[in-house]
């Protein structure tokens, strides 16, 4: 009972020091690695305990998931056999 | 073909591997010119101009960095002579450079947040669920795709210059920094705000749709 009572008040301790605005502006730092071993240790613990956050943090995730799958613009043909042509100028050139 | 090997086929003047390049970087090329320069045709000449750079400089190439954080850089450096020259000519430039940061913004609008109380700057309506589907369904449609193009492109700058590199092709920290010549703090922090703004807009933007649904 008062090993669950200070679980409990640790608990209650290391997650009530983040709030969960700080968490949203540390989300950054946290993807990155940047955060120290307490510092991740909070912010996980927090996670664990606040859905609003887990969710926060899934949105963050796919929001980096569509913006890196948006799909890019073709080339121009033209474009291309542009870039081609002054390829083979400048082969002429640094052959001579 | 590996970067060694593109590099040696491309000083022996092989046109396959040049095509290859082409083919590799052109269109992420152009989408970075796009955030330099302000219209399209300026930006296709500058990644023009970018290849011509790669060319001449290929020799002289020490293999310091990846090919493509090479040849990103050649483009930032193309990039920035032609906006200062654009900037020079524009009527009423203002003086010096614009670093057009903006005034601190919160990752999260703070009527999210509770803002007395025991719970004070805890969620006091959380955010929704995303499922895994999301990014799809952005995709199917135009508009969601539209959406997304239009939350980054209206990012400051430099925000968006680094959540390009960073997040669409996938960089890291210390290739962003060198590409761009800025700190790694400064870059954290544009990529925490630039990512936070395109969260924000999309969840904006899926929560009309749910709304109108």
């Amino acid at each position: 009972m008062t090993h669950d009572y200070f679980k409990n008040r640790m608990i209650d301790y290391l997650a009530g020091q983040l709030t969960c605005k700080a968490v949203t502006e540390a989300i950054t730092d946290y993807l990155e690695g940047n955060l120290g071993l307490m510092d991740r240790i909070r912010f996980q613990m927090h996670l664990g305990l606040c859905r609003g956050c887990r969710r926060y943090l899934r949105q963050v995730r796919l929001t980096l998931c569509t913006v890196g799958t948006l799909p890019k613009d073709p080339i121009p043909p033209a474009v291309r056999d542009e870039l081609l042509q002054r390829f083979r100028t400048w082969k002429a050139r640094s052959q001579t | 073909m590996e970067d060694v090997a593109l590099l040696q086929a491309l000083r022996k003047g092989d046109e396959t591997a040049f095509a290859q390049l082409i083919d590799h970087y052109q269109a992420s090329l152009q989408r970075l010119a796009m955030t330099f320069v302000s219209s399209h045709a300026v930006a296709e000449e500058v990644v023009q101009d970018t290849w011509i750079g790669v060319l001449e400089g290929i020799d002289r190439f020490e293999e310091r960095s990846s090919l493509k954080t090479w040849i990103f850089r050649i483009l930032t450096n193309q990039a920035k002579t032609r906006g200062m020259r654009e900037r020079r000519n524009a009527p009423l430039s203002p003086l010096g450079y614009s670093t057009e940061e903006e005034p601190e913004t919160p990752a999260v609008d703070p009527s999210r947040f509770h803002t007395a109380g025991y719970w004070v700057d805890h969620w006091k309506s959380l955010p929704r669920y995303w499922d895994d589907e999301t990014p799809e369904r952005l995709f199917l449609s135009k508009e969601g795709l539209a959406q997304i193009e239009k939350a980054i492109s209206a990012l400051p700058q430099t925000q968006r210059q680094v959540i390009t590199l960073r997040d669409m092709e996938g960089l890291t920290a210390v290739e962003v920094c060198n590409i761009l010549s800025i700190a790694e703090t400064n870059q954290r922090v544009l990529l925490h705000r630039a990512r936070s703004h395109v969260r924000r807009a999309l969840e904006q933007y899926l929560d009309e749709g749910d709304a109108q649904s």
